[in-house]
């Protein structure tokens, strides 16, 4: 204790204690540990980086979604200065009025692409790697869950816009559902609220978009990472290590590479 | 059977069953677009090995269970009465325990309440897209601005409340009088019974004769078909399906006459027509979705539709 320099004393001071303090009473920072430093197989490689990639996109639609939200207006309602309906003036204004709008927009419209894109990179993977074999088949079954939900994400956001694409790729997709036999056209009409598109639409599948899609997503996420966290990350298909072995503890770091998959959905 | 551990995976015995399993689930599919014979053949298939792979997976599982003593307060109570010998035997106390009666009780409140705070919500969710959508009647004008014998496209209101978002188009073609006397139009949706795109006439739009009065548009067009723009549906003047994937004729409106004006009524499907213009029968069926079938085989897809029980 004497030996310990003033350094030292005034980093337990100030950063330590306080964390001790923390942890004592919430586990915060064995859990980040736990969720953090986890050892992960010698032979990985970017292929297991596929699904922290998935979760950025994931984190950059909902940021840019979060900014949109904010100037966006999800009425059919004719706008008396423009004359266009409301969403439609108010996606014009974000792209063409207000400062860098179009560079969230083109993020938030793109990015859509670069996430579904990386859940297939992502799925197929795992898939040829075999990594969703036991104990991980749950792991599989809550990422495929996240990929139906990232598709209804592209399903009731397509409609936004208000434009005629819009327009048409929707009922041609409410009507695509509505051909689905016994609870087709009840789905049908679920989605369109009514008989056809009409001033209520467009606010449901807003609230669809952003609230109810989004918070069964990152439920599956919360799921799917904690799995992840807990069965750790396999070797691929044509390791040297024996599946399942236990693995030396002190295991040093393979790089930078490592460090990305450690940080999340790496596997 | 559990002394194995969790070190080493708990992977069932191989078995063949998922292959006849799959074979059936496809054929299954595969008879929702075909025909239902089979479809049930396929349900048949599914069900019997699906029951054989379940049979097959869980044979490690059904072993015999070794018998164990139920644990229960009377038990530990003769094991206390062992302890200190007395000559009158403790009566055996019920199983069913005070605590397990709490447990219960606590869950069927706890569900009981959550089901009376969600049932009105998810009835709010889904009811209002079933209820109370009744469109008004459309007033397309006085009966002169519908030439005998030639379509013209009207586009309308369907809920002028609504806004623009209710827009509609119709072709209506004045058949002049029928046998018995009484006027005869033609009056058939725009929206494809595909897939709902906006079908458009086949032929050139008079746009010299454009009328518009109070938010209805007019405009004669020489049409003898119509196509959409879609997928290629084709109808033919009637509205029956010429070619391309549609799968009944196009939908129509009924209407009727006030004061020397066309007033346009609910919608309606048309398995298919025969004859033209006054002469022409038409099957008409309840309206549903584009896309499916109302009459044949395939209608039994489609029991009920929802405007079969809301109107």
């Amino acid at each position: 204790m004497a030996s310990k320099s003033r350094r030292d004393q005034m980093v337990d001071m100030a950063v330590l204690a306080p964390l001790d303090w923390v942890d004592e009473r919430t586990g915060a920072v064995r859990g980040t540990k736990w969720f953090l430093f986890r050892n992960v197989p010698r032979d990985i490689s970017w292929m297991q980086t596929l699904g922290s990639a998935a979760l950025t996109a994931f984190i950059v639609q909902t940021l840019t979604g979060a900014i949109l939200a904010m100037y966006y207006k999800p009425s059919s309602e004719i706008d008396p200065i423009t004359g266009k309906p409301l969403a439609y003036s108010s996606i014009e204004a974000i792209t063409n009025d207000i400062t860098l709008g179009w560079l969230v927009r083109g993020m938030h419209r793109w990015g859509a692409s670069v996430f579904i894109i990386l859940l297939f990179l992502h799925m197929g993977r795992v898939f040829l790697f075999g990594a969703y074999k036991y104990p991980r088949e749950l792991t599989w079954i809550t990422g495929v869950l996240i990929l139906v939900m990232g598709m209804l994400m592209g399903f009731t956001g397509y409609l936004l816009p208000w434009d005629q694409t819009a327009y048409w790729a929707t009922v041609v997709g409410i009507n695509l559902n509505g051909t689905a036999p016994f609870a087709g056209p009840w789905l049908a009409q679920f989605l369109a609220g009514g008989a056809e598109i009409g001033a209520d639409t467009l606010p449901k599948w807003y609230a669809l978009h952003m609230l109810l899609i989004p918070g069964a997503l990152i439920a599956l996420i919360g799921v799917h990472i904690y799995l992840v966290t807990r069965l750790g990350v396999s070797s691929p298909p044509w390791s040297n290590e024996a599946a399942g072995r236990e693995r030396s503890a002190a295991q040093p770091s393979s790089g930078a590479r490592s460090g990305l998959v450690r940080g999340s959905g790496g596997d | 059977m559990s002394d194995l551990g969790h070190d080493t995976p708990h992977v069932p015995g191989p078995s063949l069953w998922p292959i006849a399993f799959a074979v059936g689930v496809a054929c299954l599919l595969l008879g929702l677009v075909i025909s239902w014979v089979v479809a049930a053949v396929g349900a048949v298939l599914a069900i019997v090995f699906g029951f054989l792979w379940a049979r097959d997976v869980t044979r490690d599982v059904r072993a015999d269970v070794p018998a164990i003593e139920p644990e229960s307060r009377s038990v530990a109570d003769q094991a206390s009465v062992a302890a200190t010998p007395t000559p009158t035997a403790a009566a055996p106390l019920p199983a069913y325990t005070r605590s397990r009666f709490l447990e219960a009780s606590t869950l069927g409140v706890g569900a009981a309440i959550g089901a009376i705070v969600t049932l009105p919500v998810l009835g709010f969710t889904v009811l209002p897209s079933f209820t109370n959508i009744d469109e008004d009647e459309a007033d397309l004008g006085p009966l002169e601005n519908f030439p005998e014998g030639e379509y013209v496209i009207a586009s309308y209101l369907a809920r002028p409340s609504a806004g623009e978002v209710s827009r509609r188009t119709a072709f209506v073609r004045n058949n002049g009088l029928a046998e018995s006397g009484e006027p005869s139009f033609t009056i058939l949706y725009s929206r494809c019974v595909h897939l709902g795109c906006p079908v458009q006439p086949n032929g050139p739009i008079d746009e010299d004769a454009r009328k518009e009065i109070d938010g209805v548009e007019l405009r004669p067009v020489l049409a003898q078909s119509f196509g959409c723009p879609c997928h290629g549906g084709l109808y033919d003047a009637e509205g029956n399906r010429q070619a391309g994937p549609p799968v009944r004729s196009l939908d129509r409106l009924t209407f009727s006459i006030r004061n020397g004006r066309l007033v346009l009524g609910e919608l309606f499907a048309v398995g298919n027509v025969s004859g033209t213009g006054a002469n022409a029968t038409i099957s008409r069926y309840p309206w549903s979705v584009p896309g499916t079938h109302v009459d044949g085989v395939e209608a039994w897809l489609y029991p009920i539709v929802p405007s079969q029980v809301t109107g």
